[in-house]
């Protein structure tokens, strides 16, 4: 496993880069339950954001506005604005496909298809076109399992089913997975909750590496994870943004009464 | 104590209250031993400075404990935001306390040699000085106490009146032992002594710090103390020592 550098360390929290996604006014309706309050939240290019806060606090479905993953559920109304690199993703002539490729999502609980290993991986480039022969795919895979940290364990048994894989390398399939298809965003909903304490920690290594080139957006129940990965926090509570600022700076210094009580673990 | 709701798992608040308390023991003890070291200099009492001596090790035992809690909070509870900074204060503070009450040991040390030689007349400009740094001890243990870090910012700047003590005071041993070399001596222990009050000044100063950025998160603004250290540069030519 890399080493993460006092170089990264030290960069890391500090290089303020641009706005790549920005949520603007953005309301959400559940039928007539309202799940989210006038949510402004800018999402930095190449940083880690992270999105912490009690359940049923709106974090979760903030990050599936993000790739529009809510535009299926029945009974649901948006208002306000979502853009990714200043174009509105709401906006009618916007292929979904399309930006769900840009912007790809990891799920809480590992769910690789039925299929091969290879087949997993390989099976966004190919619905996308993203490739016009076998030597192309093969190398789109290969690469996107070495970004994942899987390759080394699972190259001399492409072919076996994904679901023979432990929980840890099942999850890290998914984002080689998700990376094969080269989003520009990455979301990631509690990626970590299923897995043990050492599948955990190489999950959270492999987004600290993949924040070079991706924008990443993480959930987390685990406010030690929260704090390990990203360099900006986000704290939701009853469906509003309370307060988001840098990582430590939350973490050590929170302003709102509110995010305090949460984060120390006091009733709030 | 702190008007600070509670946590959901109880026994986290125990814990700080805790630690909390052996801190305000710490610093209790810090300043009587202080006070005792001084009275033994200016009443020679070579007895009380035998006790100040011997119960410095009360304070290094309750350093100790602090450590000792402190990191098992740090490992078990993984504490955030005002929770951390409480229990990195309670360390901070604790090796402060610890030195402070080092340095009363060094003064009761001092006196017990002091109290075997004939009085000089300096002696009477100690217990002022350090009447002083007891009073910025005792103020900024109540800031601690009462979460108050205006009080640790005025108990900070206060600092400056202990240097201008001591500043002082060294001018004035300096001709002293000019004056007389049977001065020398008991001069110098005189000036170990102002040297450690100093010191003592200088750790409640840290405390005060400490506190500041306990209550608030952020380091206390630092434009506001010049710090004057005379005494590194003071310089007394024989001439103005024969006057």
């Amino acid at each position: 496993m890399a080493v993460v550098t006092a170089d990264a360390m030290t960069n890391a929290p500090h290089t303020r880069g641009k706005s790549k996604m920005a949520a603007r006014d953005l309301d959400l309706f559940y039928g007539d339950a309202q799940a989210l309050f006038n949510v402004d939240l800018d999402v930095m290019e190449r940083e880690v954001t992270a999105l912490i806060g009690p359940s049923g606090c709106g974090k979760s479905t903030f990050l599936r506005c993000l790739n529009r993953m809510n535009d299926t559920i029945d009974g649901v109304t948006i208002s306000g604005k979502v853009t990714l690199d200043d174009r509105d993703i709401y906006d009618k002539i916007i292929d979904v496909v399309q930006l769900r490729a840009r912007i790809g999502m990891v799920f809480q609980k590992p769910n690789p298809f039925p299929k091969s290993i290879f087949d997993n991986v390989a099976y966004g480039p190919r619905i996308h076109g993203l490739v016009n022969s076998r030597d192309e795919l093969d190398e789109i895979v290969m690469t996107s399992l070495e970004k994942a940290g899987l390759l080394k364990e699972v190259k001399d048994r492409l072919a076996s089913p994904a679901t023979g894989l432990s929980g840890g390398q099942q999850q890290r399939l998914c984002i080689a997975r998700a990376v094969a298809v080269s989003p520009e965003v990455i979301l990631m909903d509690e990626p970590c909750s299923a897995l043990d304490p050492i599948a955990t920690a190489k999950v959270e290594e492999l987004i600290d590496e993949l924040r070079s080139n991706y924008t990443i957006v993480i959930v987390t129940h685990s406010m030690q994870q929260a704090a390990r990965v990203s360099q900006r926090t986000a704290f939701f509570h009853l469906g509003k943004l309370v307060e988001v600022g840098e990582t430590d700076q939350i973490f050590t210094n929170p302003r709102d009464e509110r995010t305090k009580g949460y984060i120390t673990g006091r009733f709030g | 104590m702190r008007k600070e709701e509670s946590h959901i798992v109880s026994s986290f608040d125990d814990e700080l209250t805790r630690l909390n308390n052996i801190i305000s023991q710490m610093g209790g003890l810090a300043e009587s031993q202080l006070i005792s070291a001084i009275r033994a200099i200016s009443k020679r009492d070579s007895e009380l400075a035998e006790q100040v001596i011997v119960s410095d090790l009360r304070i290094d035992k309750l350093e100790q404990e602090v450590q000792d809690f402190a990191v098992r909070v740090l490992a078990l509870r993984q504490p955030m935001a005002d929770d951390l900074r409480q229990v990195v204060t309670a360390l901070k503070l604790s090796n402060d306390l610890e030195r402070i009450g080092d340095l009363a040991k060094n003064i009761a040390k001092r006196a017990q040699v002091l109290n075997q030689m004939a009085p000089i007349r300096p002696v009477q400009v100690i217990p002022n000085m350090a009447r002083l740094a007891q009073e910025i001890i005792k103020d900024v243990l109540d800031a601690y106490i009462e979460n108050d870090a205006e009080k640790a910012q005025r108990v900070w700047a206060r600092d400056q009146e202990v240097d201008d003590m001591y500043n002082s005071l060294f001018r004035e041993l300096l001709t002293y032992m000019m004056e007389d070399p049977r001065n020398i001596t008991a001069s110098t222990h005189l000036l170990f002594i102002a040297k450690n009050i100093e010191r003592i000044g200088d750790h409640a100063t840290n405390i005060a710090e400490t506190i500041y950025y306990r209550i608030k998160g952020e380091d206390l603004p630092v434009d506001g103390r010049p710090k004057n250290d005379a005494a590194n540069f003071a310089v007394i030519e024989p001439n103005e020592a024969g006057e």
